[in-house]
């Protein structure tokens, strides 16, 4: 259902029916007795030069998409369309070549640099892995790379312990950047750090982002940065998509009962506005029996019979929104 | 924000002369506290430079027979008495360190080596290679160790480099498993993704960013291995299976010192003590090692 305005975009990446089921063994064989359906048929196209963030609580399988699309956990159906190849269906040499285009930044600093390595080693690896600049000159591209994310040209022979948590997210982005990519995946790229690192480094993300054309996946909980950063925000529920809109069109006008919960969450740093919190009884139920019909029926205020039986599609509302909900058609 | 350090045109900084900070230095601070590691190191030192200096440092020849002065006692003259040939029984003991810690080393390299890459292969791959290999190290620890060795000792022949090859071989599964753990830990972080994401091939990968992470188990459980190794060699020697005479094997010493028990007990004595010096040695100082190595045991 491509609409007028998004035929204009030029989609990067394309996700069609993306499964990923991981499998519970048990038993004294090990039998896979279950599955746990962490993230279940969902699609969603990507454009060039735009940031999408996938929002979500914990276990939603925001991050198992991102790790998906990568194939750090290799998933278990569904295409991957990068430029107009498929990322699942290429063999592992044809997919190490690929990685230099789709990059990604992860949530902890602490754990995402290996501490044996200096910082020179660990982009200069970046850079002689897919060897991008001629070994003679990759000292110069390292040096020019710190800056880019505001480090000091003399802090190239430091270890990642000598560096603060902000600091050591920057060398993340900068070995993200150090392979020219045209996606980055931030998963969760900003949740371990402090609130005023936190803002440093998102007007970093996106003003590298203006300098070189890059797209975002975004991954967040954090549904404060998600406003700051995003062009376009999907919602996701129980390894389902409930809702896809442009930011604004979202934040001002949320249509699934989840989103809406989601949005009222948000705190008002203005005690005199009283503002209706939608509360959401009881837990998020397992994604390894997750309900029949809209997964969210069990928590839905406006839940009907139908919801129970029958799976609601994701439908256009309008040009630049999509959810999936009965309510809404 | 804007970014702080845009880029300059100013000279590279030279590269760091540097290269470990702090790390190094912190695990040896840590082993320096632990006066125990120290006395089991000192040992360790000890009895290494024996066996490089042994010909330099000897009475007499080990080898040399002197009937008409055997089973002489201690002296002046002969510091640990003679044995039932009359060889000095000093010299045969410092000799015999230089087969001990051979013995030792490379047994546990044997060990080490294909340990290391089993458990490196086993963890990182997962899935069937995991089962295969873990199944054939269950078999291999359902056997107690001695009786492996002794099963590859009697089905190769008896010979010193038969009991290193067979005390190697008794190692593989304990090296195998702790090395497996390790990788399925390390594997596990981000920054293993992180280079995964970069392109890199799984050599690079188990090589370069597994390997390096998960030496600190790895040098611990040699260090108490070689503890192991050189006991289990003696015993086989002991046995009759190791060392040929007239090597001056430390085991085989103590074997043949057995017959003279009531009269000329410094035959079995000496031998004895130096295994069990020795043994404990490595076990105190392995133990400090794990100590100051063990990274929950971070300051």
């Amino acid at each position: 259902m491509i609409t007028q305005a998004e035929s204009k975009k030029k989609p990067l990446l394309k996700v069609n029916n993306l499964k990923q089921h991981f499998p519970i063994k048990g038993g004294i064989f090990g039998r896979t007795v279950n599955h746990v359906k962490a993230v279940d048929d969902i699609s969603f196209t990507i454009y060039e030069g735009e940031t999408l963030s996938i929002v979500g609580e914990s276990g939603c399988g925001k991050s198992t998409t991102g790790r998906a699309i990568l194939r750090l956990d290799e998933p278990t159906s569904g295409s991957v369309f990068f430029e107009g190849q498929d990322l699942l269906a290429m063999s592992k040499s044809q997919m190490r070549n690929m990685r230099k285009h789709l990059q990604v930044i992860f949530q902890d600093p602490f754990a995402s640099l290996n501490p044996r390595q200096s910082v020179s080693q660990i982009l200069g690896e970046a850079l002689a892995i897919q060897n991008i600049v001629p070994a003679g000159k990759r000292r110069e591209r390292i040096i020019e790379l710190l800056g880019y994310v505001g480090l000091r040209p003399d802090q190239i022979d430091r270890f990642p312990h000598e560096f603060s948590g902000g600091q050591r997210q920057r060398i993340g982005i900068a070995r993200a950047l150090a392979m020219q990519p045209k996606l980055i995946i931030c998963d969760e790229a900003v949740s371990a750090l402090d609130v005023s690192i936190q803002a440093q480094v998102l007007n970093l993300l996106k003003s590298l982002q203006r300098q070189f054309k890059l797209t975002y996946l975004f991954i967040s909980h954090d549904l404060g940065v998600v406003r700051h950063i995003s062009d376009r925000v999907m919602v996701m529920y129980l390894g389902k998509v409930v809702e896809i809109a442009d930011k604004k069109s979202l934040f001002d006008n949320p249509q699934h009962p989840y989103t809406q919960a989601l949005l009222s969450a948000i705190p008002v740093p203005d005690a005199s506005k009283k503002q209706e919190r939608i509360i959401l009884r009881g837990d998020v139920p397992s994604p390894i029996n997750p309900p029949t019909g809209c997964r969210f029926h069990t928590r839905c205020p406006h839940a009907m019979d139908r919801c129970k039986t029958e799976i609601p599609a994701l439908t256009s509302l309008h040009d630049t929104h999509q959810v999936a909900c009965h309510l809404v058609q | 924000m804007k970014v702080e350090y845009a880029p300059t045109n100013q000279a590279l900084p030279p590269k760091a002369t540097t290269a470990r900070p702090g790390r190094w230095r912190t695990f040896y601070r840590k082993l320096r506290k632990n006066k125990l590691a120290m006395v089991g190191g000192c040992i360790v030192v000890f009895y290494i430079a024996i066996a490089l200096l042994a010909p330099l440092i000897a009475p007499s020849d080990p080898y040399a027979i002197d009937l008409v002065n055997k089973l002489k006692p201690p002296s002046a003259e002969h510091w640990m008495g003679t044995d039932d040939k009359g060889r000095d029984v000093l010299s045969r003991l410092l000799y015999g360190t230089r087969l001990s810690m051979s013995v030792g080393f490379v047994s546990v390299f044997i060990g080490a080596f294909f340990g290391i890459i089993l458990g490196l292969l086993s963890g990182y791959y997962g899935k069937w290679v995991d089962t295969i290999i873990s199944r054939v190290i269950d078999v291999l620890l359902a056997f107690p160790g001695i009786l492996l060795s002794l099963a590859i000792v009697s089905a190769l022949g008896p010979s010193l480099f038969n009991v290193m090859v067979a005390v190697g071989v008794f190692s593989i599964p304990v090296f195998a498993r702790i090395v497996r753990g390790s990788t399925l830990t390390v594997k596990k972080l981000e920054y293993i993704d992180a280079i995964r994401s970069l392109g890199a091939n799984d050599f690079t990968i188990i090589f370069k960013h597994i390997f390096p992470n998960i030496l600190s188990p790895i040098i611990v459980q040699a260090t108490m291995r070689l503890a192991t190794a050189i006991l289990s060699a003696a015993g086989l020697s002991f046995l009759g299976l190791g060392a040929q005479p007239p090597l001056p094997e430390w085991g085989a010493m103590l074997s043949n010192g057995r017959d003279f028990l009531f009269t000329a007990p410094y035959l079995a004595m000496f031998p004895g003590l130096a295994i069990a010096t020795l043994v404990l040695g490595f076990n105190i100082f392995g133990d400090g090692l794990r100590d100051a190595l063990d990274p929950r045991m971070k300051q």
